[in-house]
C-alpha cells in the first residue's frame, strides 16, 4: 500500500513537470478573447500550451485528461491591493520610509494567503498600510505553495524582485508629528523628498561609474529613484476628489508611474482621472462612510471608470474585504452599470496590467503562466464556489479536500497562524 | 433629496391602496405563490393570494416585480446611533463612563434620519432592530424602528425591546477603573448588579432608581437580555448565568456557536447570528460562512444581523449577508427567512411584520430577479403601505 502510495505520488509530480494536462468540457473565459463554450485548456510546464474550441484544439497525445464538464474556467484573479501574510512596513520614526521592504516580513504561511488561494487569487500586490506618505516597497506575489518568501516572488526580466511602491494622502497619513497636521504639509513633504531624490540620481549620473565620486549609499533615496526611473510603480491610495488630484500632480511633475487605489470619489472625477491616464484600482464596499473620505463610495464607480475609459480594477484590500470573495466586487459593479467584459477584466488583465505581469498572467492565452481558477457556475453570481485553483501547473486549492474546504468557509483553524500569539495587545503595553 | 422627500410622501397620501404583482410572491407564511398579488389597504395588507383568485380592484396603485418578499427585517444593527460619518458626534452606540447602564435609553439617542437607515432601506430592509452597542458589559437599551420616520417616535415600534450586554474581550476594561479585568470578574459583576435588582422591589422604601427599574424588568423576565458573545466558554457563561437568573436571553453575534450546538439546542435560547461576512480574528478567529446552516439543521432558532461596524463598511445590509449564508448551506427560503419571519419571532414582532399575511404592516420588497443575486437589483419598498423607495439599487 505504501509502495504503491509513493509510486503514485512520485509519477503525479513526474507529470506536472514534463507530460501536459489537457482541460476539457468546460466554458472557458480566457479574458484575450470571447468565451469558449466548450473549451479545451492544454499547460505543460508551468505555461499554457493552448486553450481554443474543443472542435479545434489539439490535445497531445500524451497529455493526462482533466474533465470539467460544466464547470467555468477562467484565469486566476489577480488583486492589486491585499495586506495577506501579514505585511509590516514603516513604522512610526516618519512618514515617508521607502527603504521599508515587505519583503522582510512577509509570513509565506499565514492562513490569510491559503484563504486567497481559495478564492481564486493567484497573484496579488501585497502592500504595506496607509498611515504613512509612503509606507514602503509592496511585493508582487503568486500565491504559490511555498515555505519561504523565496517561494512566492516574481522575479522581473532585469532580475528585480518584482513589487511597487506604497504611498498615500489624505486622513490616514495626517497624524501626530513628525507626521504632517494638514493635506498642504503631507504634498511639500512628499515633493521635498522626491527633489531630494532627483538630486541623488543626478550624482549618480554624474560620477558615470567612478567610484570616488558616488554619493554614500542612501537606502531610503535608492528606493526613490527606482520609483523616478519607472522600475517601481507608485501603488497610491487616495480616497477624496482633491486628494486624488494631488495624487496625479505629484506623479506629473515627478514623472512617476501611478496607479490610484480605492478612489472614493471616482464618480465626480472619472473624466480627470482618464486625461491623465492614470490607472485605477477600486475598493468595493458595502456602505459609504465609515470615515469622511469614503461618504461617497459607490456600486457605479466602476460603471463611471469605464465610461470615461479609464483603465480599471478591483482589489480586496483583504482584510478589509474578504480575499474569498473578490468576485462580489466586479459583480457588484455589473449591477451598478458596469459591463460584464470589463469587470471580468478588471480583476484578471486589468490588475495584472497595473503589476506590470501582463505578459505573464490575467489571461488565458499560449505561452502565458498556467494560472487559472475552475468554478462551479458563473463567475459572477452569488452561489458559485471556487472549486479549484492552480499556479503554474500545480493546483494549490481544492474545495474537495476537506482542509482547503475549511480555508473556503471558515471554522477552527481556518484563520490562526502557528507561531502568532494572540495576546491582548492593551496587556503588552 | 428633495425628490427622495417626495417619494416619502406622496404616495402615502395619494395611494391609500396598492396592488403589488410579482411572478413569484414569497409571503414567508406558507408556499410561494406564482404569479402572486399582495393588496395593501390604508397601511395593512388586505389580501395576499394568486392572481386568478386575487382579482386588482379598481383604483389600487400597481406595483409590478419579479420577486416580492416582505419588508426585510434586520436582528440587531446600531443605525441610527451609530453614523456614516464615524466622528465622535455620530457614535452614540456606547457610553463609557461605567460598565453597565442599562437605564440608557435607544429611543433618546436614535437619529432616523441617519443617511445609512435611508441606505439599507433600499435594499429592501423595513424594519430594523437597533439600539445601544457591543463593545461594554451593559451598554444600555435597544429599540426596534421601521426605516422610515421624521422622528423616533413616527419611527419606533417597540421602544425598549431588550438590554444589550456583551460578555468575552469585548466587555473587558469597559468601565471606568478598567473594571471588568477579567472574564470571571464580568460574570461576577453581571450576577452582582442582577441580585441588585431582585432584591430592590423587596427595599422599604425603594424610591426610584432608573438603572434597577430597568434591570428589574430583566430579571422578571419581561426584557430580554441581549448577550453578544463570540468564544464558546462566553456563549456558555452567558447561558449559565441567564439560566440562574430565569431570563430571557438573545444569543447575539455568537461566532463559536458551531462547537456548542448542542448546548444551544438545550438552553433553549435563539440566537442573533454575526453577519456572514464578519471578519476572522481575535475572539471571532474560528467563525465559519456555514454557521447559519448549522444552526438551522441542529433546530436552534436563529436570524441574521448586520450588527456594529467600527470602521469600513459602517453598516452591512442582511439582504448580503443572507446572500452569503445562502451559498453556503442555507436554502434560499431559509436564508430569507432569517431576515423576515424568524427575525421577527426572536424580537417579538411577528404579529406585524416579517411576513406578507392579511392584517400585517404592509412592508414589502420588489426585486428585478433573485434578490440574492449579486447582479440582482431592489427595484422597490414598501413601508407601512407607503412607497419609499422606487431607485434601482
Amino acid at each position: 500500500m505504501h509502495w504503491k502510495l509513493s509510486v503514485f505520488l512520485a509519477g503525479a509530480s513526474l507529470f506536472a513537470q514534463t507530460a501536459p494536462i489537457a482541460f476539457s468540457g468546460a466554458r472557458i473565459i480566457p479574458i484575450a478573447g470571447p468565451e469558449i463554450p466548450d473549451g479545451v485548456l492544454v499547460v505543460q510546464n508551468g505555461k499554457i500550451l493552448a486553450v481554443g474550441p474543443a472542435a479545434s484544439t489539439r490535445i497531445p497525445p500524451d497529455a493526462q485528461r482533466q474533465d470539467l464538464r460544466g464547470k467555468i474556467v477562467m484565469p486566476g484573479l489577480v488583486d492589486s491591493h491585499s495586506h495577506i501574510g501579514g505585511p509590516e512596513g514603516a513604522d512610526s520614526s516618519a512618514p515617508i520610509q521607502p527603504d521599508v521592504r515587505i519583503l522582510d516580513s512577509v509570513n509565506p504561511r499565514s492562513s490569510s494567503i491559503q484563504k486567497a488561494q481559495a478564492g481564486g487569487i493567484t497573484t496579488a500586490n501585497v502592500m504595506p498600510g496607509s498611515g504613512h506618505l509612503l509606507s514602503g516597497q509592496t511585493l508582487y506575489l503568486k500565491l504559490r505553495d511555498g515555505n519561504t518568501i523565496d517561494d512566492l516572488l516574481i522575479h522581473t526580466a532585469d532580475g528585480r524582485i518584482a513589487g511597487g511602491m506604497k504611498m498615500a494622502n489624505g486622513t490616514n497619513s495626517i497624524r501626530a508629528s513628525p507626521f504632517p497636521g494638514t493635506r498642504g504639509k503631507s504634498a511639500a513633504l512628499v515633493r521635498e523628498q522626491f527633489i531630494k531624490a532627483q538630486e541623488y540620481r543626478d550624482k549618480i549620473q554624474k560620477a558615470a561609474g567612478d567610484a570616488s565620486k558616488l554619493p554614500p549609499r542612501d537606502l531610503k533615496m535608492e528606493g526613490l529613484v527606482e520609483v523616478l526611473d519607472g522600475k517601481r510603480t507608485v501603488q497610491f491610495h487616495t480616497h477624496r476628489a482633491d486628494d486624488i488630484l494631488t495624487a496625479l500632480r505629484l506623479a506629473k511633475e515627478f514623472n512617476f508611474r501611478i496607479v490610484l487605489h480605492h478612489v472614493s470619489d471616482a464618480t465626480l472625477v472619472a473624466n480627470e482621472i482618464a486625461k491623465a491616464g492614470a490607472p485605477v484600482s477600486l475598493i468595493v464596499i458595502d456602505s459609504p462612510g465609515g470615515k469622511l473620505e469614503a461618504l461617497n463610495v459607490s456600486f457605479g464607480s466602476g460603471a463611471a471608470l469605464e465610461k470615461a475609459g479609464v483603465l480599471t480594477g478591483f482589489h480586496t484590500d483583504d482584510g478589509i474585504t474578504d480575499s474569498r470573495l473578490l468576485l462580489r466586487s466586479p459583480a457588484l459593479a455589473v449591477r451598478a452599470g458596469m459591463s460584464r467584459e470589463k469587470a471580468l477584466y478588471a480583476v484578471t488583465m486589468a490588475n495584472a496590467r497595473m503589476l506590470d505581469l501582463d505578459s505573464r498572467v490575467g489571461s488565458l492565452e499560449p505561452g502565458k503562466d498556467a494560472d487559472f481558477v475552475v468554478l462551479s457556475g458563473d463567475p459572477l453570481s452569488v452561489y458559485t464556489h471556487v472549486l479549484q485553483t492552480w499556479i503554474e501547473g500545480k493546483k494549490v486549492f481544492d474545495r474537495s479536500d476537506p482542509k482547503d474546504h475549511l480555508y473556503a468557509v471558515g471554522g477552527v483553524g481556518a484563520s490562526h497562524d502557528p507561531g502568532e500569539l494572540h495576546v491582548d495587545e492593551e496587556e503588552e503595553r | 433629496m428633495r425628490a427622495a422627500l417626495f417619494t416619502l410622501l406622496l404616495p402615502a397620501l395619494a395611494c391609500a391602496q396598492i396592488a403589488i404583482q410579482g411572478d413569484t410572491v414569497y409571503t414567508m407564511a406558507g408556499a410561494p405563490i406564482p404569479n402572486g398579488v399582495v393588496l395593501i389597504r390604508d397601511g395593512k395588507i388586505e389580501r395576499v393570494g394568486s392572481a386568478s383568485q386575487v382579482p386588482i380592484p379598481a383604483g389600487y396603485k400597481k406595483l409590478q416585480a419579479k420577486v416580492v418578499t416582505p419588508g426585510l427585517v434586520d436582528a440587531h444593527s446600531t443605525l441610527g446611533l451609530s453614523g456614516a460619518l464615524n466622528v465622535p458626534a455620530d457614535q452614540m452606540q456606547v457610553e463609557r463612563s461605567s460598565a453597565m447602564q442599562p437605564e440608557l435609553r435607544a429611543i433618546d439617542a436614535y437619529n432616523p434620519r441617519e443617511q445609512l437607515i435611508e441606505y439599507v432601506r433600499r435594499f429592501g430592509v423595513t424594519t430594523i432592530h437597533a439600539g445601544h452597542g457591543p463593545g461594554i458589559l451593559i451598554s444600555g437599551q435597544t429599540m426596534i424602528a421601521k426605516t422610515a420616520g421624521n422622528t423616533v417616535e413616527e419611527a419606533t415600534i417597540v421602544p425598549f425591546a431588550m438590554v444589550a450586554a456583551t460578555l468575552g474581550d469585548g466587555a473587558r476594561e469597559s468601565g471606568a477603573g478598567k473594571s471588568p479585568g477579567s472574564r470571571s470578574k464580568a460574570a461576577a459583576m453581571l450576577r452582582a448588579e442582577l441580585i441588585k435588582a431582585q432584591e430592590f422591589p423587596n427595599k422599604k422604601e425603594p424610591g426610584r432608581d432608573i438603572h434597577l427599574e430597568t434591570l428589574g424588568r430583566v430579571v422578571k423576565g419581561e426584557i430580554p437580555l441581549l448577550v453578544t458573545v463570540h468564544r464558546a466558554d462566553d456563549i456558555l457563561t452567558a447561558i449559565r448565568i441567564a439560566k440562574e437568573f430565569h431570563l430571557k436571553l438573545v444569543l447575539d453575534g455568537a461566532a463559536e456557536a458551531h462547537l456548542v450546538l448542542d448546548e444551544i439546542k438545550a438552553s433553549g435560547y435563539p440566537v442573533i447570528l454575526h453577519p456572514t461576512m464578519f471578519r476572522a480574528g481575535g475572539e471571532t478567529e474560528n467563525i465559519s460562512f456555514e454557521t447559519a446552516s448549522r444552526l438551522r439543521a441542529a433546530g436552534i432558532p436563529f436570524a441574521l444581523q448586520s450588527g456594529y461596524e467600527g470602521y469600513v463598511p459602517k453598516t452591512r445590509v442582511i439582504l448580503f449577508e443572507a446572500a452569503i449564508a445562502a451559498a453556503n448551506g442555507l436554502t434560499f427560503e431559509q436564508a430569507l427567512s432569517s431576515i423576515t419571519i424568524d427575525a421577527a419571532r426572536i424580537l417579538g414582532i411577528d404579529k406585524r411584520v416579517g411576513s406578507l399575511e392579511p392584517g400585517k404592516d404592509a412592508d414589502a420588497a420588489l426585486y428585478d430577479g433573485d434578490p440574492f443575486e449579486y447582479m440582482s437589483h431592489c427595484i422597490g419598498v414598501v413601508l407601512n403601505g407607503a412607497v419609499v423607495s422606487d431607485v434601482r439599487q
